[in-house]
């Protein structure tokens, strides 16, 4: 099925108000000049591209490489580069770190914001009224909920990501996993464990 | 611009909502935390959103609140916290 600008569709749904006004507002940038239809194509591609599997590589080189680690703490978007990884279209880049004692939780309460670049696009729950109203209130309820049962003795921080930070949790490294390389490390590391939500597997539970 | 508020600061945000686009979320305003660090200075969303410059930058703090001070009846650690991202307008001394 085509619609008036010849796109395909392979839904038979009529088009929301919003995605006809998308498609309206493109056909006549594309018509003034202001980019091809190559170029947006180009650019969904590339942001279908971004998957967890970029923040897992950055998680398993800051667990092997401490003064890595130190960097991507510091300045996460510079340590970020020197893995060849670029999320350029994109605000600052913050990293925290989960540790024993210490549990950070990143949701956006006014929408969605989430480190798309390293990430690539946030699970639909991320972006519900539910989580996003609740995590910040309860975030131990919300927790339990994903399979995450945190001691009283570990401190919770809820970080709501309400201007241009983007904030990756490196979670903690799990026990029994000394002997693995990064790429081993890497398939251990989880979109979920990099939010918050749940720690990162074990070589037991892969 | 030189940040008015340096890490340590006790801070409360102000309240109210002005017409438009603002990213300082209702349940945080009037509630007291502390400044835990400056990002630096950033656009102002307020008028970046209606196709504005989002000049003069703004200084960004990171926030901290204390679960307690903002949920009456937060059920978890005392220690807990939530942390948010704030412009420096939003922002007076406590």
């Amino acid at each position: 099925m085509h619609d008036e600008h010849g796109h395909p569709h392979h839904d038979e749904r009529e088009p929301t108000y919003y995605e006809k006004r998308t498609d309206a507002i493109q056909t006549l940038l594309i018509e003034k000049g202001l980019f091809t239809a190559d170029e947006v194509r180009r650019a969904v591609e590339e942001m279908d591209a971004r998957s967890p599997a970029r923040g897992a590589q950055v998680v398993a080189r800051a667990w092997l490489d401490p003064a890595f680690k130190a960097r991507l703490l510091a300045n996460a978007k510079e340590a970020i580069a020197e893995l060849g990884i670029t999320v350029g279209f994109e605000a600052t880049i913050v990293a925290v770190e989960n540790t024993e004692r210490l549990h950070h939780v990143v949701v956006c309460t006014l929408c969605s914001c989430y480190p798309r670049g390293l990430l690539g696009y946030p699970p639909d729950w991320y972006k519900s009224l539910n989580y996003r109203a609740r995590v910040v209130s309860d975030p131990r309820g919300v927790l339990n909920e994903f399979g995450l049962t945190l001691a009283p003795t570990v401190e919770v921080r809820v970080l709501d990501s309400t201007a241009d930070m983007r904030y990756l949790v490196i979670p903690q490294r799990p026990a029994g996993t000394e002997r693995l390389g990064e790429e081993e490390l890497a398939g251990l590391v989880t979109r979920d464990s990099m939010i918050g939500v749940a720690q990162a597997r074990t070589p037991a539970s892969r | 611009m030189t940040p008015r508020f340096k890490p340590g600061d006790a801070v409360r945000v102000r309240a109210g909502s002005p017409p438009g686009h603002f990213r300082t979320p209702g349940y945080i305003q009037g509630k007291t935390g502390q400044v835990a660090s400056l990002h630096g200075a950033y656009k102002n969303p307020e008028t970046l959103a209606y196709g504005g410059d989002g000049l003069p930058k703004q200084s960004l703090y990171l926030v901290r609140f204390d679960q307690a001070a903002v949920w009456t009846r937060y059920g978890g650690s005392p220690r807990d916290s939530l942390l948010l991202d704030i412009f420096e307008h939003w922002l007076e001394p406590a």
